[in-house]
């Protein structure tokens, strides 16, 4: 990441904090609020570094991937329902229900990635076209499961939206929650943690293993992979069902993280800002994840804003709408990509059919 | 790919290629997409012949249904042009939804609050035309904006126009219940105030809800295909969508094309809105534009981004959303399967290889291009 990025990414959170900072010092102290701001950041940024990760895999093996959202959302409903259905028809511990939901979100992402690779590497699809049919192929099929299966009286939850597992406890990490105050940051849940880990595992993963070197090989000039030998199709099809597997994982944020539940359309845009986290973080999982801070960054704002809508001052009082205050990611987006903040290089073969 | 050498069936189909591509494939995507509609549908305990000849009656069934079925195709036809010009042009615009709630806005702002403004009534005709044309103007506006970051920046079209979505929902949202929100002390809705009857575009029949709207959407669809195949502007959106490289050596000014592609995209989705609103709804109400751009996407791609496909892809559309309801009444089966099943026509028609490949068609036609990359 160059220093420019490094700066702007700064100076955004810093901004952002900054602004809640001085609106809600008058009712609770700024250290407090800060650190409640640094763990709202870390939390919401989970979709997005997972998201942005799961693009990193699939582009850096040549293939464009926008069903990240359609991936998200129908691995967060899947997976909650495998964690409903355990623990409610089977009467598994929620804990565990919890965590065979989580197993289902990734299988089912890496499914949707396995479809996503069957298009675009085999036959060979445009892949944002690819991309958008697993987007509205989403939107449908959790619209009506969603509704067939628990607003519907002769499902098998007899029409009520059942009683919920509840979500994964936080987990604490030793020594470094025991520091007063600032502590509570490393108090998060577990597809958090993951997701800090898998940014590590990954870039070793890309950069320094023989797997990570194939992928980036057939993501820049497929031809010449081949020509030595590395299996295109292979490295692509297995890269893009990674991708869709941490997709997945994302999606069970969601539903088994967030909150205990499931709303259609509830990913909201996430797949798509992880897209522009990961274009933002030049195809690289530390830069992607320095990325999905900032707009996590945007969120804990808009979140930690709402209690002190009663004490916005008049003159911004605009703020105290959500939806004023909500459009802060995606203008941040937007400018992200009109690359005013340093030009991004992508793959040189991203997007392209590999045709023998 | 390794060419099979095995046992050469080839089916001759005598159609000429162009038949089969823009006439059989759609045709047996669609076919294709109710048969395992239908699976879901038995699945889930119904019996697909009483839903669909449910959804048939509904659609089809009475003037009443036909007349329901065009008011749902006007708005899907606008839209869906608006997604086959961006197509024509080699952009993708996924953000019709936006623009399509933006217009409403502007026509429904026009069409309550500018009298007001004015201090004077405006005369029926010209309010009308003042109020599509804003609605038309501000959905144009708001597509062009992704449009300049495309041409200037290389921000790309496909995350600008969602973001441009997102955007759109806060910005109405916030509207809706803020400034241009509904004073009737009884309104706990998110929704402008009706617009005064000088805006309003009469029905054809004052029996029927069948409105000017929809011919207006055909007439669009005529305009549309001439201002693509019979004018300079049109052969050089369609040169810059096909091969940007030869455009520009061409002497086409790829930036400008790029920006007024997307305009004029935009303007039509937001016609779509406006004509919601003038001729339908009289107000725009929040949630209303939800699902309209990715069933524009599907209905450019299913009508080959050609007007006359875009214009039966609408009425198929509309017709499936028009009689589900009466499906559901009497079948049970939710109006959510349509959906799936349109979701399902998309997964064939985008990806027609999958119904080549099915139904063992040949083919050696153009692949879709679009996107290669994020660059350029």
């Amino acid at each position: 990441m160059n220093k420019r990025r490094f700066y702007f990414i700064a100076a955004i959170i810093i901004l952002l904090y900054l602004i809640v900072i001085l609106i809600g010092s008058a009712q609770i102290s700024p250290l407090v609020l800060l650190v409640s701001l640094l763990a709202t950041t870390i939390s919401v940024a989970t979709p997005l570094t997972l998201g942005a990760l799961s693009g990193v895999f699939c582009e850096r093996a040549g293939v464009v991937n926008i069903g990240i959202e359609g991936m998200m959302l129908t691995s967060a409903f899947f997976g909650w329902f495998g964690a409903v259905f355990l623990n409610t028809i089977w009467s598994v511990p929620p804990l565990a229900s919890l965590l065979f939901g989580v197993l289902v979100a990734i299988i089912i992402g890496g499914l949707l990635g396995l479809l996503h690779a069957w298009l675009s590497v085999s036959l060979k699809v445009d892949q944002v076209i690819g991309g958008t049919v697993i987007n509205i192929l989403a939107i449908g099929i959790t619209g009506f499961l969603n509704r067939q299966l628990f607003f519907e009286k002769n499902s098998i939850f007899g029409g009520q939206i059942p009683h919920a597992p509840g979500v994964l406890p936080r987990i604490s990490i030793p020594f470094l929650v025991d520091i007063p105050v600032v502590g509570k940051v490393f108090e998060q849940q577990p597809i958090a943690v993951a997701a800090i880990v898998l940014v590590i595992v990954a870039n070793f993963v890309l950069f320094r293993t023989r797997w990570g070197l194939r992928t980036r090989a057939v993501g820049e000039h497929p031809r010449a992979a081949d020509t030595i030998g590395i299996n295109v199709y292979k490295m692509r099809y297995w890269n893009v069902i990674i991708g869709g597997m941490l997709a997945g994982l994302a999606g069970a944020y969601f539903t088994i993280e967030s909150v205990p539940s499931f709303e259609p359309l509830m990913t909201n845009g996430r797949g798509f800002i992880s897209l522009a986290a990961m274009i933002f973080g030049n195809w690289t999982p530390f830069g992607a994840w320095a990325a999905a801070l900032v707009f996590g960054a945007a969120q804990a704002f808009q979140i930690n804003l709402q209690q002190f809508r009663a004490v916005i001052p008049p003159e911004w009082a605009f703020l105290q709408y959500s939806y004023v205050v909500g459009m802060v990611p995606y203008i941040l987006t937007m400018v992200i990509l009109t690359g005013v903040i340093g030009k991004t290089v992508a793959p040189a073969a991203d997007g392209t059919p590999y045709e023998k | 790919m390794s060419e099979e050498q095995g046992p050469k069936k080839t089916r001759s189909f005598k159609l000429p290629p162009q038949l089969v591509n823009t006439g059989l494939v759609p045709l047996l995507a669609v076919l294709t997409s109710m048969v395992v509609g239908g699976l879901i549908i038995a699945a889930a305990g119904g019996n697909p012949f009483a839903a669909y000849a449910g959804l048939f009656e509904g659609a089809f069934g009475s003037l009443n249904a036909l007349s329901e079925t065009t008011v749902w195709a006007s708005p899907y036809i606008f839209a869906g042009l608006a997604v086959a010009v961006g197509f024509k042009g080699g952009l993708f615009n996924i953000g019709a939804e936006g623009q399509l709630a933006f217009g409403a806005v502007a026509a429904a702002w026009i069409g309550y609050a500018l009298p007001g403004m004015l201090g004077a009534d405006i005369p029926a005709v010209l309010h009308v035309i003042l109020a599509v044309g804003g609605g038309m103007l501000a959905g144009g506006i708001w597509a062009a904006i992704p449009g300049f970051l495309k041409a200037y920046t290389g921000g790309h079209e496909v995350i600008n126009t969602i973001m441009m979505n997102y955007i759109a929902l806060n910005l109405t949202s916030f509207l809706l219940n803020g400034p241009m929100k509904d004073p009737n002390p009884m309104n706990v809705v998110a929704r402008t105030p009706l617009i005064v009857e000088s805006a309003h575009l009469p029905p054809v029949f004052p029996e029927f809800r069948f409105h000017w709207g929809f011919i207006l959407a055909i007439g669009m669809a005529v305009l549309v295909w001439w201002l693509l195949w019979k004018t300079t502007l049109g052969f050089e959106i369609r040169t810059t969508g096909a091969n940007l490289d030869a455009a520009r050596y061409a002497g086409v000014n790829v930036k400008r094309t790029i920006i007024v592609t997307m305009l004029f995209s935009g303007i039509l989705a937001g016609m779509a809105g406006a004509i919601e609103v003038t001729a339908l709804n009289y107000r725009h109400e929040l949630g209303f534009a939800v699902g309209y751009g990715f069933d524009a996407i599907a209905i450019a791609l299913l009508g080959k981004n050609h007007p006359a496909g875009v214009v039966l892809a609408s009425l198929l559309f509309a017709a499936m959303r028009n009689g589900a309801t009466r499906m559901q009444f009497l079948t049970q089966i939710p109006v959510d399967v349509i959906s799936v099943i349109q979701a399902l026509i998309l997964l064939f028609v985008a990806a027609d290889t999958v119904v080549r490949y099915i139904y063992r068609i040949r083919s050696r036609d153009e692949r879709f291009s679009l996107t290669r990359g994020w660059g350029k």
